[in-house]
């Protein structure tokens, strides 16, 4: 998995590219975890993810709260096709803030 | 139920029990699935089944016996258009009644990814392991 962080005002977008599983969920807390605690809107950009595993959805709903305990917020964007459908399986599409 | 019909085949693979095992499981699922002519999305959801279960594996069984050396096999089956997914390892004995996933509407990080096998599968069944095994995990689903 590679990542870039862009910034652009209050929000801060992180691009995550490639498969996220239990391999990479601490590498994706590494990158994501600061972005959230810096106070900054966050937009998840998963355009180039297309693959994601029960640990990336567990990365997504920590993500997701622990932005509203910073009283901010994750912003998922561009969600492919199949992560979408695994997003749906596990009922956090209405949890989880997508765009 | 796929009005395709698959032919019949098997095949297995051997694994490191570790993390970064998981996506040449993958990789192996998908070109046995491509041999099999299963359409794509069910492909992608067999495949996110089948890594889950390993993941457990890596997660659970072996949780406490860290050995970079240690195997678990992974074997895909198709007969008569029933998809049979085993799993072999080495690990802690898996007790069936202690594997349950979270409530789904109690949203917390982990416990899903037992859901989603549960979800993706006709069966899941956790039978005797045989020596040298001492987990067989199978999974299955009709196609």
């Amino acid at each position: 998995m590679s990542y870039k962080v862009t910034e652009e005002g209050n929000i801060s977008t992180v691009h995550l590219d490639g498969e996220i599983d239990m391999d990479v969920t601490e590498k994706a807390k590494e990158i994501i975890f600061p972005v959230i605690d810096s106070g900054k809107e966050v937009h998840l950009n998963l355009s180039q993810v297309q693959y994601m595993d029960s640990s990336g959805i567990s990365v997504l709903i920590e993500s997701h709260q622990r932005a509203l305990e910073k009283s901010t917020k994750v912003i998922i964007k561009d969600v492919s096709k199949s992560v979408l459908k695994v997003i749906m399986m596990a009922k956090l599409e209405q949890i989880l803030n997508l765009e | 139920m796929s009005e395709i019909a698959h032919q019949d085949h098997i095949e297995k693979k051997a694994f490191l029990v570790n993390s970064s095992s998981l996506k040449e499981v993958r990789t192996f699922c998908r070109e046995v699935f491509e041999k099999l002519n299963i359409q794509e999305d069910l492909k992608d959801e067999l495949v996110l089944a089948i890594a889950e279960a390993a993941q457990n594996i890596v997660k659970h069984a072996f949780k406490n016996s860290a050995n970079p050396t240690e195997l678990m096999v992974v074997q895909i089956s198709c007969e008569n258009n029933k998809l049979q997914i085993a799993f072999y390892d080495r690990g802690t004995p898996v007790d069936p009644k202690k594997v349950k996933h979270r409530e789904i509407d109690n949203v917390k990080p982990g416990g899903l990814g037992t859901f989603f096998i549960q979800e993706i599968m006709d069966a899941v069944e956790f039978k005797d392991g045989k020596k040298p095994w001492i987990n067989h995990l199978v999974l299955t689903k009709q196609l």
